[in-house]
Formats: C-alpha cells, structure tokens, sequence
C-alpha cells in the first residue's frame, strides 16, 4: 500500500514571532524554517506503518518555493521513500493546497493520506478535510491511534467527550493530533541517504490547480500585551478588587 | 557499556559552521575544483542549523570575502549597510559622555569600506555556497568527542548519542548513537573555548609556550527603532561608565538595515569585582542618553551572548597537531584592537584548508600535522594584523582604560603596531576576581521593562530551547566548589557572570544552600567555562539542535 504525506514548511516553533510593522505579515527573513511537527508525527507514522508492514512505499510531498526542498529531504531521511515537490514561490491557500494534493495522490494512485491536523504557521487545520471532500474519500481527524487492516483504518481520535474511535475504509485521509506518536531523531547516516533520494517537480498548472486566492488577509497584529498583575494580601482585598472590576 | 556506531569517512571534516569553518570547508572545495580532483568535506554544527549560534556585532571588514568569493556581491552575500559614520565615545557617568574627535581615534577604529551585517546571515549565505560546491553539512550533530588513535593521532570526532535521560539511561525507542565522523584531517572552528579546542590544547600541550589566553563576554540586543532616529551605517563605540579600569569593557551601537539597530556591551572577563553582573551592567548602559535616545520608542527584537576569545597574537597556541588545526576563535585569531574576529577567523580558516588541500592533492594520506598553515600563516596579512595590535588588550590591562587608551593611540597611529615593545599579560582570567569580602556590592536597577529587561525574558527571545531530560550539559568536577569554596569567597559568582540565568544559589531543604544549574536556559557562551576562579565548570555540547536559535544576530 502507497502512502502520501504531505509536510509543509513552517516557521521553526522556537522561534519567537515577530509582526511585521505595517502588519502585513510576519518577518521570515533570516527565520528558521523546519518541518510543521505535526506533518512531523503524520511522517513518523508512516513510517512506523511500514515498518510493520501495513505500508510498501512512502511517498512525501510539499507545495512551496525552492527553499522546500530542505523540507523534502528532512521526510527523506525520516523514510519516505522518495518525494514529490509542487513548485509554488507565491503564498498557497488552503484549498489551492487540497487542490494540488488530492491531484498528487490521484496520480500516485495511493491509498492511505497522512498529513498534520494543522500546520503551526496559520492554523487553518482545512487542508486534509478538504482533500478528503475533493476526493470524496472518508476522513479521519485528530488521530491519536492508528491501526490498519485489510482494506481499512480503525482510527482513535480525541474529541472533547473523550476518545472516539471511528473504522474506516481504505483508501482515507488521516490527519494526525499531537498525541499520535513521538517522531524519532534523524541519524546522520539516514540524512545523507536522503540527499540522493529522488524528488519529482511539478507545477500547480502541471497538475492542473489553478491558485485561489479565496482569503484575503486584512491584518496581522501581535496579541495585545497583557497587563501587569496586581499583588493582593488577603482574601477580602481580592474579593474587593473583583468587585471592584465588577466580575463578581 | 560498548556502544555500536556508525563510521562515516571523509577526506577534511571540519567542526562548527562559524565564518572560520565555512571558509575552510568553501576554500578546500574551491582548491579541489581548481585541481580537477575531488575532496570530500563534511561540515557538522551543534545548532540546529547553520547560523542559529552565532553571535556577533558585527562591523565586517570584507577582506578575507573578497579573497574567498571575489563575486560575493553577485553572489547575493548579505553585506546590504555599509559604514558611513564613525562615533568614539567616553561615558564620564550615567548622564553624561565626551565624543571623541576623529583625530584622536586610533586607526583600527576606523570602519570605511566595512558592513554592518549579521554574522548569522552572512554564515546562512557562506553555507549555501558551501552546499553548492559540494561540502555536506550536517547541522543538529554537536561533535562530542575527539578520535585520537593509539599513534596519537586525531582521526575525527564521534558525535553526541541522543535520547539520553537526565541520569545517563538510554530512552527506550529514542536511544541513537552518535556516529563516528572520521577524516584525514579534521578542522577545529568551534569558536571560542570549544570544548573539543580546549581539550586538544591541553593534550597536544598546544599553549604551552603562549601568553594565558584572554576573553571577554559580549551580550547583544537587536531592536527596532523609530525611523525617525535610523541612521543606516551609523557605528558607535565606547567605553567609560558603567564600567571602568578595574573592570574594563566596551559598548557599540550599529544602524543596520529595515531600521534596526545592534546595541552591546562587551565586559573583560579580566574584571575583578565578584559583584559584577555583565548582563545588569548592560542592562543599566542602555539608558544611558547617548544610547537611550536610539532604544526610546523602539523594540528589542532579540537578545543574546558568547564569549571572545581575544588575547590575539601573545596568545595564540601552536596551530596544528597530528591530523588537524585549530581555526578562527577556536585558535583565538580575533584582533581586539578593532573588535573584529570575522575577517580573521575566514582568513585562518582558508589558511588551513589550503595546506590541507595541497597535502590531499599531492596523494597525502593525512594524520600528520600541516605544517604549511603556520607557515602560510606567518607570511599572511592577517598574521601582520596582530603582530601589529599585539599590545592593545595588555596595554588596557596593565594601564588602565585611560593610560590603555594613550598607549594605543600612540602605539598604533605612531607606530602602526611596529614599536619595539611587545607587553605580556600572564594572569588568566579566572584568576583576576578579588575576594567579595574586600570588593564592593553593586546594586543594579531594576529593569523598566522598556529599555532594560532581566535575565529570562532575554533568555526568551533568544529563543532558546535544549530537550529538557537529557544529562546537564556544565559539569561540574567537583560538585561541593560552588557552596563550599566559591560562596564564601566570592558571593558565588556564576549567578552574575552567566547572562542566561543557568546558576543559581538557592535555599535547600535542610536550611543550607544548594547550587542549581538551569541548564535548558544556556546559551551557549562558555563564560562559566572561562571564568570559574576553581576552573570547576566545563561546558560540554548538550544534544545536538540544543540552545539558542538566533535569527538576523
């Protein structure tokens, strides 16, 4: 069974964000760039599918300029088995991104789709339902357990009454939670591997997507600072306080 | 416990992808192509990428550039804010301070024809050119040890397990062993005090015959500022308040592009008040007016620190050993006088990688010691360079900042660096602290939160992160130093010279103190390792991709 995996590149979660002063954006430049981690877990799944076997060949892709290829190759030495790069340098939406992927996994003929519930840099958490509408295939997401059987997924998934678990069949779309699995540490030896291991180039236009430019960003503006507390020696003092503040 | 690793071999592995590993590793490439033969090269960083720890001012003079890529500028190298306007300044107090007249600054202090850049950046680009010339770089890896074969010779390094607890037990499923990087000849650019560099100074008794080395600590914020007050290309420097001869150091300020600017100070680790904080001492330097009037209305971006190494030529140990060199900072070739290590450390880094070029292309089977690198290094201009500011640090220690201060005006605009008196300074400085008995507290403001800030939220927007259960990383050869010996004597005082808030002396459960070292907070400075009056603390490299993650420093 073919896998896909779609990783994004994404500001690195250490890195503190900064807003750009005329608030169209974030600042990237001289930003470092990694793997969204939770393509990072749908990735080390994959691997550990194939590892028992469920899965034959891993395939990874991305959509993004020149500078993704790093991305790729982090997915490579990871263990997928080889890699398709969707070459976009303007800035993708989601749906152009659903758009292009469901046409990748058309094309590779895969039967299982992993990718992260969201990617950390806009949070839009729309990208795997909508590949899983477009193709109209079942979907499974926020998946904290996923086990695979004979033409099906029997996927765990955290939802706010506790754990549901849904059955599904193949092929799907999972997108991975948190709690899916812990991705390993890369080996040295594995990255170099995954220098020569092949990436495939298309266009949006090659695949026939035309981009969507559906949402439109109006402003970025950092969260407003919060303001200093206030130190209150005794209970009657803070009561007043939220009295004072009239929260109670 | 035996441990299975991988071995990977290489013709030239070079150790830390700072300005001085990357050159060699671009040069050996470049001298490879040129000779239509091939070298393999292997370039490991303990950052989580290339230019995540680095961290300097930085006015770059493009010398050793110009010599590397000739065509940088086509080549795309971020050197975008060229110097237009040099300011010298004496701080008398904390409101009032005398610019020196263009005439009376000594030459080196001159920055026409220099960039304001980020080394960070500068470091990115050196690496795709790298990369596009076939040099393979592995950031992430931190070498932890150093492979010195029964002839004594260094063979390569072995890079850090991980997935390793906090007591040293393997993590189940995490446990990966860190490969063995072998190589004919393996280059040392770890910057200053490597913790590999130091120990192969002691093994091969490389400082055997140098002056002590010295250092000082650096710490630098990147603001945003009102573009009103931007002035791309403006340098400033100076000295005076709040520091002074017993405890000397030096400030700086640099306009750069998108109306940013770099505000530091660095501090002589020569200082000898226990009581000193270099952190709180640059916290309260900022308000002053020269500086505040810049930093007022703006917004500081980020914030880190590292040591210098910057005895410069009294102390440079013996380059070489039986299969490598010491390079760049990991060497000490900074030139102090200009407070510049760049230029210098690319230049000492091609330096090596010529001689080791020329060894592997005349069919050399490496282990031995290059010997060319010395001697191409006596004949180069960066050699010249400090010969000629030999006498700018000791001259500041043994005269003070004022008496330092003419000396090297004479020395240097008189002299050009030629006079007949070379001055040594042997104390190292770990030894230079007086005990906290006989020296004075000094009670810092506390910080506006405006201009000044405390120690974890500078830690924070260093972006710092280590995984938090793995063994610590400052390791201490004795552990009962630092309540038993170092706190009565000296007020313990890695709770100030650390920039990063990693030591702290708190209460213990049985009513005594206890030291505790936050370990997940450092970034990377090697200041403890230096500074230490027992010489107790040695900095080992944490797991790779651990510490600061720096962007535009």
């Amino acid at each position: 069974m073919k896998a896909l995996v779609s990783v994004k590149r994404v500001v690195d979660y250490n890195v503190r964000i900064q807003v750009k002063s005329d608030g169209s954006g974030v600042v990237t430049d001289g930003v470092k760039f990694s793997v969204n981690p939770f393509d990072e877990i749908a990735m080390e799944e994959a691997v550990r599918l194939k590892e028992k076997g469920k899965v034959t060949e891993i395939i990874a892709v991305t959509i993004g300029g020149a500078k993704c290829e790093e991305t790729l190759r982090t997915a490579l030495a990871f263990g997928a088995d080889r890699a398709v790069h969707v070459k976009e340098e303007s800035e993708v939406q989601p749906l152009t991104a659903a758009q292009a992927l469901a046409a990748v996994f058309k094309k590779e003929e895969a039967q299982l789709f992993l990718l992260g519930k969201q990617a950390i840099d806009d949070d839009a958490n729309q990208t795997g339902q909508m590949v899983a509408a477009l193709l109209d295939l079942p979907q499974a997401t926020f998946a904290s357990k996923v086990e695979l059987e004979a033409g099906k997924a029997t996927v765990t998934r955290e939802v706010d009454a506790g754990l549901e678990t849904l059955e599904i069949d193949l092929p799907a779309v999972i997108t991975a939670d948190l709690r899916l699995n812990e991705p390993r540490y890369l080996k040295l030896p594995d990255i170099m591997k995954a220098k020569k291991k092949p990436i495939a180039a298309f266009s949006l236009t090659d695949l026939g997507v035309t981009p969507g430019a559906g949402l439109k960003a109006s402003k970025t503006a950092a969260p407003p600072k919060r303001s200093k507390g206030v130190v209150v020696k005794t209970v009657d003092e803070l009561i007043a306080a939220l009295k004072g503040k009239g929260l109670i | 416990m035996s441990v299975e690793r991988d071995v990977m071999e290489y013709d030239v592995l070079v150790v830390g992808g700072g300005p001085a590993g990357l050159s060699a590793a671009c040069r050996i490439k470049q001298k490879a192509a040129e000779a239509g033969k091939e070298i393999s090269v292997c370039l490991v960083e303990k950052g989580s990428e290339v230019g995540a720890h680095i961290l300097s001012g930085a006015v770059f003079e493009p010398r050793a550039l110009n010599e590397l890529f000739p065509n940088w500028k086509e080549l795309g190298a971020p050197l975008n804010t060229p110097v237009k306007r040099d300011e010298v300044w004496f701080f008398t107090s904390q409101e009032q301070g005398i610019k020196t007249p263009g005439a009376f600054v000594p030459h080196t202090m001159h920055n026409e024809g220099n960039y304001i850049i980020s080394l960070g950046n500068l470091c990115r680009w050196l690496a795709q050119q790298a990369e596009s010339l076939g040099v393979e770089i592995y950031p992430g890896f931190a070498a932890q040890e150093i492979l010195i074969d029964e002839k004594n010779i260094v063979r390569g390094v072995q890079i850090g397990d991980m997935g390793v607890d906090h007591n040293g037990k393997h993590k189940e499923g995490f446990y990966t062993p860190g490969i063995e990087l072998r190589a004919k000849y393996t280059l040392f650019a770890e910057g200053c005090r490597g913790h590999l560099g130091k120990r192969l100074l002691k093994h091969y008794k490389l400082d055997e015959k140098s002056d002590a080395q010295h250092y000082g600590i650096g710490l630098k914020e990147l603001w945003t500022i009102d573009p009103a007050k931007h002035e791309p290309g403006l340098v400033i420097h100076g000295t005076g308040w709040p520091l002074n001869s017993a405890n000397p150091g030096g400030f700086f300020l640099y306009h750069l592009e998108n109306h940013q600017v770099y505000v530091g100070l660095i501090v002589d680790l020569a200082y000898s008040n226990p009581y000193l904080s270099p952190f709180d001492e640059f916290q309260r330097l900022k308000h002053h007016p020269v500086l505040k009037k810049y930093l007022e209305g703006g917004k500081r971006v980020s914030y880190g620190a590292r040591a210098i190494t910057k005895g410069g030529y009294n102390c440079l140990p013996k380059m070489v050993f039986p299969g490598g060199a010491l390079i760049g900072c990991d060497l000490g070739t900074l030139n102090f006088s200009k407070i510049k290590g760049s230029h210098t450390a690319m230049k000492s880094g091609m330096l090596a990688a010529d001689a080791a070029a020329a060894a592997l292309l005349a069919g050399g089977e490496g282990g031995d010691e290059l010997a060319a690198y010395p001697e191409s290094f006596k004949a180069s201009w960066l050699y010249d360079e400090l010969y000629r500011d030999r006498n700018f640090g000791p001259a500041m220690h043994k005269f003070g900042v004022f008496g330092g201060a003419a000396f090297n005006y004479i020395d240097q605009n008189f002299f050009r660096g030629k006079s007949p008196i070379t001055l040594h300074d042997n104390t190292p400085d770990y030894a230079t602290l007086k005990p906290a008995a006989q020296s004075k507290k000094i009670e810092y403001p506390k910080p506006d939160g405006v201009i000044s800030f405390d120690k974890l939220s500078s830690v924070f927007v260093s972006s710092t992160n280590h995984e938090e259960d793995q063994p610590v990383h400052l390791k201490l050869a004795d552990p009962s130093i630092p309540i038993g010996k170092n706190l009565p004597l000296y007020d313990e005082p890695a709770q100030r010279y650390c920039p990063a808030g990693v030591y702290e002396v708190i209460a213990a459960v049985d009513g005594g103190k206890k030291f505790q070292i936050n370990a997940q907070n450092c970034v990377h400075c090697k200041t403890c390792d230096i500074k230490d009056p027992a010489q107790n603390i040695t900095w080992v490299a944490p797991e790779g991709s651990g510490g600061p993650n720096y962007s535009n420093m």
